[in-house]
């Protein structure tokens, strides 16, 4: 498993109070049990993890436009999508 | 008009994380006064404060550590502890209000050096909701379940006597049948008491109300939460009365917005005693803000003695902060608990380190050691900077 991969289930996970292998890479934030409260703390890790700025609003008319969190393995393939832009 | 008793009371505070050992500790005249110890004490000229030694976060949480700035979690401690005291029943129809001065001021004092000092380009995403002055009164709410009025008031070191006199008047004019009330306040970082310096009141090696050699205040930090309640109702659930609150007072100097007036206070003790339909004789002890500056005490003691007159001779006026410290917005809390001593079990706390009396401060102020005296009826003051003075008169139960 990768490193990116790892880091970003591995925070998802510590939000979720769950162990890293219960995090599958179809679970969504809800059948994770993050609310919105503990979606932002995550994106706020994986910011501060990644160096990256994470364009997640959960004000937007469509849920991840910007950023999908529609689930884990899309969570970490736009985490790789927005580190592969910094050119890094 | 309904009669008002407290029937709980808790706290966090540099002498006990709750209201026994604060009583045991009055009555024994320990102080909580110590070097600070905290990021960047080192920078700082006043190196000295009444700061809760060893706290531990751990007893909370990560969510709510995340969530909960050190004066929230003082506040939902001491609430705790009071809603226990005040037993089954007690959350019905209640509100809450907690004074603070500064509320999150350590929040927000780590988000700017984030982004100020350390050249971060975000802040923790719980930042807001972790300083907001209200995130006491909203958490205790929250964890009990109160669902009456809720909300935080702020007037610097009264913030605790106007929230408590606020709930007081409302669950006496029916509006909730109990109210939590008290002060939080955590002041005690770098930059809380940096700013404190910059005003020149702050003493570096003491704090001595009502002495000859008093050179300032000392700061503290904690919180003190009380549940005010209709005697009836509390009576019909069985609950313990404390003491009764029997009356307030709020004045504002409306003169300079740092150095007090003694008309002001006096009209404030005034009030309080008006409401209370109480008689300067029936007082027995005045727990003074006496904070150890030198227009502080000398200005407090001259208001005492306009209200009071000749029966200022039979008044005990202590001052407590030279133990706890000066808690700015959760003072007047702590010192309610002072007053309870006082008249629930009879122990008169002293004012420590009043070894030299002041010739302008000549009352009783009780000096070293607690007394033995049966207390009907005693005041708690508190006067703000901005001029506001809040004005508590109690009674036993």
């Amino acid at each position: 498993m990768d490193a990116v991969r790892e880091q970003v289930i591995a925070i998802l996970a510590r939000q979720a109070l769950l162990s890293p292998e219960d995090v599958k890479p179809d679970d969504s934030p809800d059948t994770l049990g993050l609310d919105s409260l503990g979606l932002v703390e995550a994106i706020f890790a994986i910011e501060e993890t990644f160096g990256v700025t994470v364009p997640f609003s959960p004000n937007e008319p469509v849920a991840g436009q910007g950023f999908d969190v529609s689930s884990v393995d899309r969570i970490i393939a736009e985490v790789e999508r927005l580190i592969a832009a910094t050119g890094r | 008009m309904k009669r008002v008793v407290l029937t709980g009371a808790g706290t966090v505070n540099a002498l006990a994380t709750d209201v026994p050992g604060t009583l045991a500790a009055l009555a024994a005249g320990r102080s909580g006064i110590g070097p600070l110890d905290f990021r960047d004490v080192g920078r700082l000229s006043v190196r000295i404060g009444a700061q809760v030694w060893g706290w531990d976060e751990s007893r909370f949480s990560a969510r709510e550590v995340a969530l909960y700035d050190r004066f929230t979690q003082f506040a939902v401690t001491a609430a705790a502890e009071a809603m226990a005291m005040a037993g089954p029943g007690a959350e019905a129809g209640a509100g809450v209000i907690v004074g603070s001065a500064a509320g999150g001021i350590a929040t927000w004092e780590d988000s700017y050096r984030a982004v100020y000092a350390e050249g971060k380009s975000r802040v923790p995403p719980l930042t807001v909701p972790r300083l907001m002055l209200n995130a006491a009164a909203s958490h205790v709410a929250i964890r009990h379940g109160l669902h009456g009025p809720a909300f935080a008031v702020s007037s610097a070191c009264a913030s605790a006597n106007h929230a408590i006199g606020l709930a007081f008047r409302m669950v006496r004019d029916g509006v909730a049948p109990a109210m939590l009330a008290g002060g939080a306040e955590a002041m005690l970082c770098f930059g809380g008491v940096k700013a404190w310096e910059g005003l020149r009141v702050l003493s570096p090696d003491g704090c001595r109300p009502f002495d000859l050699r008093r050179n300032g205040m000392v700061m503290g930090e904690g919180a003190a939460i009380f549940l005010l309640e209709d005697a009836e109702r509390a009576r019909a659930r069985g609950a313990v009365a404390l003491a009764e609150v029997a009356g307030f007072g709020m004045t504002a100097d409306a003169g300079d917005i740092v150095v007090p007036s003694a008309e002001g206070a006096a009209a404030a003790m005034r009030e309080a005693l008006a409401e209370a339909g109480m008689a300067p004789g029936e007082v027995g002890y005045v727990n003074a803000h006496g904070t150890g500056t030198q227009v502080n005490d000398r200005t407090e003691v001259a208001a005492i003695r306009a209200v009071f007159g000749p029966a200022a001779a039979g008044l005990m006026v202590g001052s407590t902060k030279a133990a706890h410290g000066h808690a700015i917005g959760a003072t007047g809390a702590l010192e309610l608990l002072a007053c309870l001593s006082a008249l629930r079990d009879g122990i008169v706390p002293p004012t420590l380190n009043l070894t030299t009396p002041d010739p302008d401060c000549d009352l009783d102020h009780v000096p070293l050691t607690a007394r033995r005296a049966r207390v009907g009826a005693a005041l708690s003051n508190s006067f703000a900077f901005g001029g506001l003075n809040a004005v508590l008169a109690l009674r036993a139960a």
